[in-house]
């Protein structure tokens, strides 16, 4: 399966190979031609964007930059943003982990089906991700009807006396974001765990050990720097997820607002520096991402070559 | 438990890792998704035309397809070169370049589009040079090939017009290109350039023909995929674009645009066109690879 929006763990990397011998080099014109390109579009499509988020933030001074973050709404903007992530990456995690121990560690009919399904939301546009939810759990919705408080007999009490808001309330806002993080710890750790093989497990299961045993201190600890390094990426998408939870949220201020949500009211306000502030945080979080899996993408090169 | 639907095996856990997985796959993923299909089933075909084929909704799949085409066009031109890059050249901050690729995976899309938009805007650090340039060059066009409206075509600013739409795509889709062609590039042997070398081949008939051949296979892969990234993009466009019915309005716009006007119906049927076409893609993209796959094993 294809690598829809993620670079793959580098399982599958060989090593950056330095300058080769003379023959196969480029005359000097050549990489000075090849070098002024690559780093002027990196720059230009890359770099600025990054440094313009804080130039604006901080145009101000540090002071309005502050003052941006002491507003009420940024605050629930921001608590409601840790809390969609704080649901859907651990239930991600959860996900990952039995598919890749089922498809990985075991031969069946229909598994390459299962693989490509998993993928499947990356293939999907986030406004449709959000739009699929309206239509499942929305008042025109096929659950809509038994979700207001209402006298359905064949329901438990309890639904029938509680008005339960999914669409253009938080849980919505949580579904969309597991929907359009889905596939980002599974498909890290499937070709993982397939390059493993099971024989460390076969071992630890002669010496008896039982089912949780073995991957507690035997398939975890081998997987643990693939497992990470789909989190930070799922964690990434899951706080600065904007078409998805757009469609799902209804944009109420202070109560189902999340960061990215916040962000567009403020800079339709034009109140840029405000809007940039809270996007700083979310460029900081980008960076500290991809400082993580940089690391995790050295560590693993070290491991091999050693 | 052996049956004939898996192979035996002695490790635990498969009813019970297979059952969830598939519980939690249907739903979250396949009966929401179902939902879209099953409600343009209770559409008729009038209906469902209408919706699909009205003159605004198709000047945006031109505008969609057409520019997130292009722009990973430009994507597999660039990020080639980015690729070669930092595969074979090793110069100061090559690391962080390398890790910068990934920013468009790692910066949330709302934020590039308002970064990118303060940049070419008109006032922007880039926009301020380029704007003017731009708009001259369209006038221009217009003078010397008059009998084609090109400020309709090209728009008139970078930012908040169509070449807004182009750059946010061209920022989304670059790292899909560098991150297949870099491994690929990387166990591309030395030898068989060294050996094209001691035949007689300059180093532009090396590249041409034995460099180039080599790659294409993951040349095209990367580009299928940035396209159908940038086919569904959202939250990087609508800062950018202008947002101008019929003009430079995106299709997941519309689809936004009419949930807005509580038209669920019209919203669906937009939607599924959208995602059979990226079924489609997804489909061709596995086929892709698959015959990369095979290239590579030889």
């Amino acid at each position: 399966m294809s690598a829809v929006t993620t670079a793959p763990f580098p399982v599958r990397r060989a090593p950056v190979r330095a300058v080769g011998p003379r023959v196969v080099r480029n005359p000097w014109w050549v990489r000075v031609i090849f070098m002024t390109i690559a780093l002027s579009f990196v720059g230009f499509f890359l770099l600025l964007p990054l440094v313009a988020v804080f130039v604006e933030a901080l145009r101000k001074g540090f002071g309005a930059y502050f003052h941006a973050f002491a507003d009420p709404d940024a605050r629930s903007a921001i608590r409601l943003t840790l809390t969609a992530a704080a649901i859907a990456v651990p239930a991600n995690l959860v996900f990952g982990i039995a598919a890749s121990w089922c498809i990985a560690k075991f031969n069946f009919a229909g598994k390459s089906i299962l693989t490509t399904l998993i993928d499947l939301p990356f293939a999907v546009s986030p406004v449709i991700s959000g739009l699929i939810y309206v239509l499942v759990f929305g008042a025109q919705g096929w659950l809509g009807p038994y979700l207001g408080a209402g006298d359905h007999p064949w329901l438990g009490e309890w639904i029938n006396q509680h008005d339960i808001t999914i669409i253009f309330a938080v849980p919505g806002i949580v579904l969309a974001t597991i929907f359009v993080t889905f596939p980002f710890v599974a498909r890290e750790l499937i070709p993982l765990m397939q390059t493993q093989g099971n024989d460390e497990e076969y071992a630890a299961l002669t010496l008896g050990a039982n089912g949780w045993q073995t991957f507690w201190h035997v398939t975890l600890p081998n997987i643990k720097w693939g497992l990470f390094y789909g989190v930070i990426l799922c964690n990434a998408r899951a706080m600065g997820e904007f078409g998805a939870v757009s469609v799902v949220s209804g944009h109420i201020r202070g109560e189902t607002n999340t960061m990215p949500l916040h962000i567009e009211i403020l800079y339709n306000e034009y109140n840029f520096v405000a809007a940039f502030a809270i996007s700083s945080l979310l460029a900081m979080l980008g960076i500290v991402t991809l400082i993580l899996k940089s690391f995790i993408e050295w560590r693993h090169m070290q491991a091999k070559t050693s | 438990m052996a049956s004939p639907f898996r192979q035996r095996s002695v490790l635990p856990g498969f009813g019970l890792s297979l059952g969830f997985t598939l519980a939690y796959l249907g739903l979250i993923v396949l009966i929401p998704l179902s939902a879209a299909f099953l409600k343009i089933a209770g559409m008729s075909w009038h209906d469902f035309v209408a919706a699909v084929a009205s003159p605004r909704v198709v000047a945006s799949y031109r505008l969609s397809f057409g520019v997130a085409l292009l722009a990973a066009l430009v994507n597999a031109f660039f990020g080639f070169i980015v690729a070669w890059v930092l595969v074979r050249y090793s110069f100061p901050g090559r690391r962080i370049v390398d890790a910068l690729v990934d920013l468009p995976f790692a910066l949330p899309t709302a934020v590039a589009g308002i970064a990118l938009s303060a940049i070419y805007a008109k006032n922007g650090w880039v926009g301020q040079w380029l704007d003017p340039l731009w708009a001259r060059g369209v006038g221009k066009l217009a003078t010397v090939v008059p009998w084609i409206d090109w400020k309709d075509w090209l728009g008139g600013t970078l930012a908040f017009d169509r070449p807004g739409i182009f750059i946010a795509l061209t920022f989304i889709g670059l790292p899909f290109v560098v991150r297949t062609l870099q491994p690929v590039l990387a166990e591309l042997e030395p030898e068989l350039e060294e050996a094209a070398a001691t035949l007689g081949a300059n180093r532009w008939q090396t590249m041409t023909r034995v460099i180039l051949p080599e790659l294409f296979p993951a040349l095209i892969t990367g580009f299928a995929l940035a396209f159908a990234r940038a086919i569904g993009e959202y939250g990087s466009v609508v800062f950018i674009a202008g947002n101008q019915p019929a003009h430079s309005e995106i299709t997941p716009l519309i689809i936004i645009t009419k949930l807005e006007q509580y038209d669920y119906r019209g919203a669906t049927a937009v939607a599924v066109v959208m995602l059979v076409a990226s079924f489609l893609l997804l489909l061709a993209i596995n086929l892709l690879q698959k015959w990369s796959r095979r290239f590579s094993a030889v």
